[in-house]
């Protein structure tokens, strides 16, 4: 554990001592807010809706480039020898890196509470819906992190990492809304595998188990294939 | 201290190891030695746990690698060639964060880190930046990174490659300095290099060991043919090839280009009897030619290794 707890630390003050951190973090931060204000004052609601539902299409995209290089960096380095050649577990390294991308993404959504409270003073907000919204947030950024470890555990690329992430993470978050091209059979089933639908649920306020053990399925199932990759490269 | 058996490495039909038995014992300075693809990191990377065999076992200590990787991975540090170490991350925040992923805390965090700053050099060095050291000073950091949780096994794959003279020399002090007490296992394909920090030699070559001893009893065990440089002044080569051509023992006679006229320089190779080179000695004393150099080349590692490891 204290392994585990060592690599996460190392992991998160590294996105920190370059300037990547906070370039991504800007970036984050300028498309919600901007796609979230630029129709806030003609719907005239006080809620977070459109900023929630916006939400799986930015993470789709910013977090694979948070955690792209968490494994591939190493390959590409060779640091990753001396890193296993520690004694650690394989197990400790990939939770370590997963648990930096997924507090990293929790750490980018913290600034944006500000919108809550801001609304919060110009009209009459219902907490409930923004808290469901904000747990959502966590689990989806913690079930994408999973995603882009995986992704980056795959190849030495960063670029090659990213893209690969981004598309399992786009295609996790729109599968729900492209059903109807589906024979009516599978519907459900896709729609069960997507994370926007779960999202969206937890996001209305309902904090319902089956979503809560969907994302932790996500999140296990994408991290024992980054531990078998690894493995496999042995 | 460390048994190997029968360890062998597929990358998929290609056979890097094949069927390696090593015993390193206690307080040895074993080299591994093997011209480049011989298996040598593959080897290596075996030992420490970050390649898995495809078959055959490795025992450090009475610990067997498969079932106490952690265990075992506690008594080993590990030195990979040129060093990948992190770029963008101080050299104090490194070691401070490789002392507690090896479990280090407080007082003895700081006394070890302490402790290896003397001893690798690195006491100028502590608040600059790995990816800007050069290459030397990045191999030292990597020495204190291998050497962190005291191992009793130092394993250094090729820890002097790259490095000019004078770093060369810094890395064999503390290696020698480290192995007094330690067992060390070291590649390289530098012969020199083999000869000046190692106990013992082991050659490879297309993933089998072809020899295995000392520095001294290689050279022996190989050195029947002997070749023998001996300058003379005054002398012409016709007799003095027919002359010492007729001592026992004395198998050929070659001229070789002196730059110097009025020098002659021969080459004499020579097996059989030992006390060739009194007799030679009488010979030339006998006449009135000039020694002016007299010397047996013994078989050096070199041709050793070239021996054992050139293509057929």
């Amino acid at each position: 554990m204290t392994r585990t707890l060592q690599i996460f630390k190392k992991e998160l003050k590294d996105y920190f001592v370059s300037p990547i951190a906070y370039i991504v973090i800007c970036i984050f931060l300028l498309i919600t807010g901007w796609f979230f204000f630029s129709t806030f004052f003609i719907f005239n609601q006080a809620n977070l809706r459109t900023f929630f539902t916006l939400l799986p299409l930015t993470f789709s995209f910013v977090i694979p480039a948070v955690t792209m290089r968490l494994f591939s960096e190493e390959l590409h380095s060779g640091s990753y020898e001396m890193l296993l050649t520690l004694p650690v577990r394989l197990g400790d390294i990939v939770l370590g890196k997963f648990l930096a991308g997924a507090a990293f993404a929790a750490i980018m959504l913290a600034p944006t509470l500000v919108y809550a409270l801001s609304i919060s003073f110009i009209g009459d907000l219902d907490w409930g819906p923004v808290a469901g919204g904000y747990i959502g947030a966590v689990l989806l950024g913690a079930a994408y992190s999973a995603v882009g470890v995986f992704a980056s555990s795959l190849t030495k690329n960063q670029i090659v990492a990213f893209i690969t992430g981004m598309v399992i993470c786009f295609a996790l978050t729109l599968f729900d809304k492209v059903v109807f091209f589906f024979p009516p059979q599978v519907v459900d089933v896709f729609t069960q595998i997507a994370a926007g639908y779960h999202f969206e649920n937890i996001s209305k306020g309902i904090l319902d188990s089956r979503d809560v053990l969907y994302f932790a399925s996500v999140i296990f199932a994408f991290l024992y294939g980054a531990h078998l990759v690894m493995q496999e490269k042995r | 201290m460390i048994h190997v058996e029968k360890l062998t490495k597929f990358y998929g039909s290609f056979c890097a190891v094949d069927q390696i038995d090593l015993d390193v014992s206690r307080g040895e300075i074993t080299g591994l030695l093997g011209p480049n693809g011989a298996g040598k990191t593959t080897t290596l990377r075996m030992l420490t746990g970050y390649l898995v065999p495809t078959s055959g076992s490795i025992r450090i200590k009475d610990l067997s690698l498969g079932d106490d990787a952690l265990a075992v991975k506690r008594l080993i540090g590990y030195l990979p060639e040129s060093a990948p170490l992190y770029h963008n991350i101080l050299v104090y925040d490194y070691l401070d964060y490789i002392a507690r992923v090896r479990g280090l805390d407080g007082t003895r965090k700081a006394g070890r880190i302490h402790e290896l700053v003397d001893i690798c050099g690195l006491s100028g060095i502590m608040h600059k930046n790995i990816g800007e050291l050069s290459k030397g000073l990045r191999q030292r950091v990597g020495l204190a990174h291998a050497m962190m949780g005291d191992p009793e096994i130092l394993v250094l794959d090729e820890p002097t490659s790259g490095l000019d003279p004078n770093q060369i020399v810094e890395i064999r002090d503390i290696i020698r300095a480290f192995g007094r007490e330690k067992t060390i296992i070291l590649s390289t394909h530098i012969l020199s290099e083999a000869e000046a920090t190692c106990d013992r030699i082991v050659i490879i070559d297309k993933g089998k060991i072809v020899a295995d001893g000392s520095t001294e009893s290689l050279k022996q065990g190989a050195g029947e043919e002997r070749t023998i440089h001996l300058t003379l002044l005054h002398a012409d080569f016709d007799t003095a090839s027919r002359t010492l051509s007729a001592l026992d023992g004395v198998s050929r006679v070659e001229r070789m280009d002196a730059p110097d006229s009025g020098e002659l320089r021969l080459k004499i190779f020579a097996g059989g009897p030992d006390r060739l080179r009194e007799r030679i000695y009488a010979c030339v004393k006998q006449t009135d030619w000039i020694m002016v150099e007299f010397t047996q080349e013994g078989k050096s590692l070199e041709k050793i290794f070239r021996d054992l490891t050139r293509e057929v």
